[in-house]
């Protein structure tokens, strides 16, 4: 039997469309019903109980957190990479070093810095592939998978709070979380606020490790939400506020 | 034709050149590889035959899923429902990638770099 | 045409073998990085930019620069620079051919980088300096070659290649203006954050890019019997002598905004570049050699007998390339660098690996220019020869 061209070809496309919409046909996506529903994820950091408890307390939202997420720890200070950690006052906020007054106040007290998950995040603007970006509760995302590893981000950041992976991570990884991956050299990182762990409706997992309840998440938008109580009664400052990046992250000092 | 004699002979060489990979395997046979399945486990996520097809392709999507639309639960096409997550769901049945993932990818010579950045159970195993 | 690189004197080969090796090393050099990772350079977390961005800003004004040879020529119809407008636009394309090669070695997942394209993202300069960055390799691809390949075979070039002159003509200070884009619009890195960057950079690019094409231009003379013609070189002097009067007066603004609003933030980075702060001082040596050698070509360039004499010309043009090089380069990235977010300093240094990769490639781009020019002036030198033959027949 001879074939025509044209069937031939007919008979091509055919294949293709049924190609196609043969591996369209897979399985739909939805949220978990369990996961914590927000509009922008917040913390509210209160350093005051920070400070109380920093004798006892052992650092333990930076040890949880970094063991979670399989964060190395590299003793080449140039090369570190952290998503959690603490500084002091005047390396928190530098723009109020010149006030002696306050820096006395403050100088002992123990700020724990993170990425501010902004609400207006220069880091998301500048990156290339969109491998940085905000979602739709305010978690401001890596994905690795994309990443390319220029590093505009953390030009871009005003905060420090992202790290790049300057060589392979892993061996500086001690003891390994194996339900959460690492990350491989060429990527920067940064912490995620515990999107994975929000997913499973649990919170942030620094927030939980605090043996002080020092740290508080919630969600910005929802009046109701405990979050907002907190900071309506207390004095909040955030850091770098001239920038108007909005960051998420509040800090408690009276 | 110019240099017709050189040109032929440097065409046959490139020719060469470019299957090596043939030459060097002609005639060689390879038992096709058998991924070693889970044994308590009736079925996959999917059909037998969809996960062989596609498996790549639902790995691609959920990590876009996950990642990027937040969307966590895979709910297959007999209405089972999947937390996605490599580590935590694929691995728990196919707990060793060597003898599952490894066996075809190394047959076929592709090199995902899935494994760079997540941990396979029996690495993991290892590392304490 | 492309025969006219095959065919050259042992100078020439030895030449091109010594680019080879320095090639060959930086290779070597990238094949560390690609198995260890930029752990292999000195950047760290706080200094997250090094010697490759800096050198790949610098590249692209050299990059830009060829409009001021294209320009006049095309749209004012300045006939001196005839012989020399191949010059810039080659001397482009291996220039941004550096560029995108100091992008490439710069990032940490390098097989991903067509991420860029495949999930393109308009509100990233990035995004945008990679389109126009290829957009005008391709321009001065097209511009270059044609109008050599004409005048190869003795025409006039296709008409149809005149807009697309245009369009290079007015895409190259695009390409310059986006990154500085990539540093000015960032927040809370004071050393970047001012309008006047993209203007410094054009005024920069404006004088480096022409000081090296008449140095350029003054080495082939030597090398290769082709005379740019005393009035080109002196039209380019002057306009290296005004962009680079320009460019000093913007650097001066910058250091009045930021000592005369007493904001100690916008000093700090100055200060660290040329005092030292804080205990650190590691580029004050070179800011100042910068900063001297800026101050030497000013006087060269502006007398006009120095401006005239080859030999201090030559010294002026090679003068304000340093000094851009390095104000430009390594002062720009690390004084956005520092101090850090969190008013601390870390410190950079190149290391050797880094700068073997960077060596690497300006042997590379050097490498393609040098194939470009011995085409370009092959051909050129085959014209001559053809009028004067034609000459000879018409007086029989």
């Amino acid at each position: 039997m001879a074939i025509k061209r044209r069937d031939l070809l007919k008979l091509g496309g055919l294949t293709l469309i049924g190609t196609a919409a043969s591996a369209a046909v897979g399985g739909v996506y939805t949220k978990p019903q369990e996961a914590l529903k927000g509009s922008r994820w917040a913390l509210a950091i209160d350093v005051v109980k920070c400070k109380e408890n920093r004798a006892t307390c052992g650092l333990k939202c930076v040890e949880v957190c970094h063991s979670l997420h399989n964060v190395p720890s590299i003793p080449d200070k140039k090369k570190e990479i952290k998503w959690i950690w603490e500084e002091k006052f005047e390396h928190a906020f530098p723009e109020h070093e010149a006030n002696h007054y306050l820096n006395e106040k403050l100088h002992d007290t123990p700020f724990l810095l993170l990425c501010n998950h902004c609400d207006n995040p220069p880091c998301v603007r500048v990156c290339p592939t969109k491998a940085t970006f905000k979602r739709e509760d305010g978690i401001v995302m890596m994905d690795y998978h994309r990443c390319i590893g220029c590093r505009f981000c953390m030009a871009a950041c005003p905060y420090g709070a992202r790290s790049f992976n300057w060589i392979d991570p892993r061996p500086f990884i001690a003891k390994v979380n194996p339900e959460y991956p690492s990350r491989m050299k060429g990527v920067v990182e940064k912490c995620t606020f515990c999107y994975e762990r929000i997913a499973e409706g649990k919170i942030p997992a620094c927030v939980e490790a605090c043996p002080a309840k020092a740290i508080v998440f919630g969600d910005l938008k929802n009046p109701n939400d405990e979050i907002n109580k907190i900071l309506k009664e207390r004095l909040a400052v955030r850091r770098k506020e001239e920038l108007t990046t909005y960051p998420s992250v509040f800090y408690l000092i009276g | 034709m110019y240099n017709a004699g050189k040109v032929i002979v440097f065409i046959v060489v490139l020719i060469v050149f470019f299957t090596i990979p043939m030459w060097l395997n002609f005639g060689r046979v390879e038992a096709i590889p058998q991924p070693e399945l889970p044994k308590d486990k009736a079925k996959c996520i999917e059909s037998k035959e969809y996960m062989r097809a596609y498996h790549m392709k639902l790995l691609d999507d959920w990590r876009k899923q996950a990642i990027r639309e937040n969307k966590h639960v895979y709910v297959a096409k007999d209405g089972e429902k999947y937390f996605i997550n490599l580590q935590k769901t694929c691995m728990k049945c196919h707990n060793n990638k060597e003898k599952f993932c490894d066996s075809c990818h190394n047959f076929v010579v592709t090199h995902p770099d899935c494994w760079s950045c997540h941990i396979a159970p029996e690495v993991a195993e290892k590392w304490q | 045409m492309i025969e006219k690189a095959l065919t050259g004197s042992k100078k020439y080969w030895l030449w091109l073998a010594f680019l080879g090796t320095l090639i060959f090393i930086g290779f070597l050099c990238y094949l560390l990085q690609w198995k260890i990772g930029l752990g292999i350079t000195g950047m760290s977390r706080d200094v997250s930019w090094g010697f490759y961005i800096a050198n790949f800003t610098f590249l692209v004004g050299v990059a830009a620069s060829a409009v001021m040879v294209v320009l006049p020529y095309y749209w004012h119809n300045y006939k001196d620079f005839g012989k020399i407008t191949v010059l810039g636009e080659f001397l482009a394309i291996s220039a941004v051919l550096m560029c995108m090669l100091f992008i490439f070695v710069d990032l940490g997942q390098p097989n991903r980088v067509l991420n860029v394209l495949r999930y393109p993202t308009p509100n990233s300069v990035f995004f945008f300096d990679a389109c126009v960055l290829s957009g005008y390799l391709i321009l001065n691809l097209l511009c270059g070659w044609t109008v050599l390949h004409a005048e190869y075979k003795g025409t006039k070039y296709p008409s149809w290649l005149k807009p697309f002159i245009y369009l290079a003509i007015l895409w190259a200070p695009s390409i310059h203006i986006v990154t500085a884009f990539i540093y000015q619009g960032i927040p809370g890195r004071h050393f970047w954050l001012t309008a006047i960057m993209a203007p410094r950079f054009l005024a920069s690019a404006f004088s480096a890019g022409p000081a090296l094409i008449i140095i350029l231009a003054l080495l082939l003379k030597r090398v290769a019997n082709f005379d740019a013609g005393q009035k080109a070189i002196q039209t380019l002097a002057k306009i290296v002598t005004y962009a680079f009067v320009l460019n000093l007066l913007f650097f001066f603004f910058e250091v009045f905004t930021a000592f005369y609003s007493g904001i100690h933030s916008h000093q700090a980075p100055i200060k660290y570049l040329f005092t030292g702060l804080k205990g650190h001082a590691e580029w004050v040596p070179f800011m100042w050699a910068s900063y001297i050698l800026a101050f030497i070509a000013l006087i060269l360039l502006v007398i006009p007998a120095t401006r005239k004499n080859e030999t201090t010309l030559a010294v002026a043009c090679l003068s304000v390339f340093i000094a851009a090089w390095i104000d430009k380069g390594i002062g720009l990235i690390t004084g956005g660098y520092t101090p850090t977010p969190f008013e601390t300093i870390t410190p950079y240094r190149p290391t050797l690996p880094e700068i073997g990769i960077a060596i690497g490639i300006w042997a590379l781009g050097f490498f393609v220019l040098t194939i470009l020019y011995k085409i370009a002036l092959g051909v050129k030198e085959a014209k001559e020869l053809r009028v004067k033959y034609q000459g000879v027949l018409i007086k029989k």
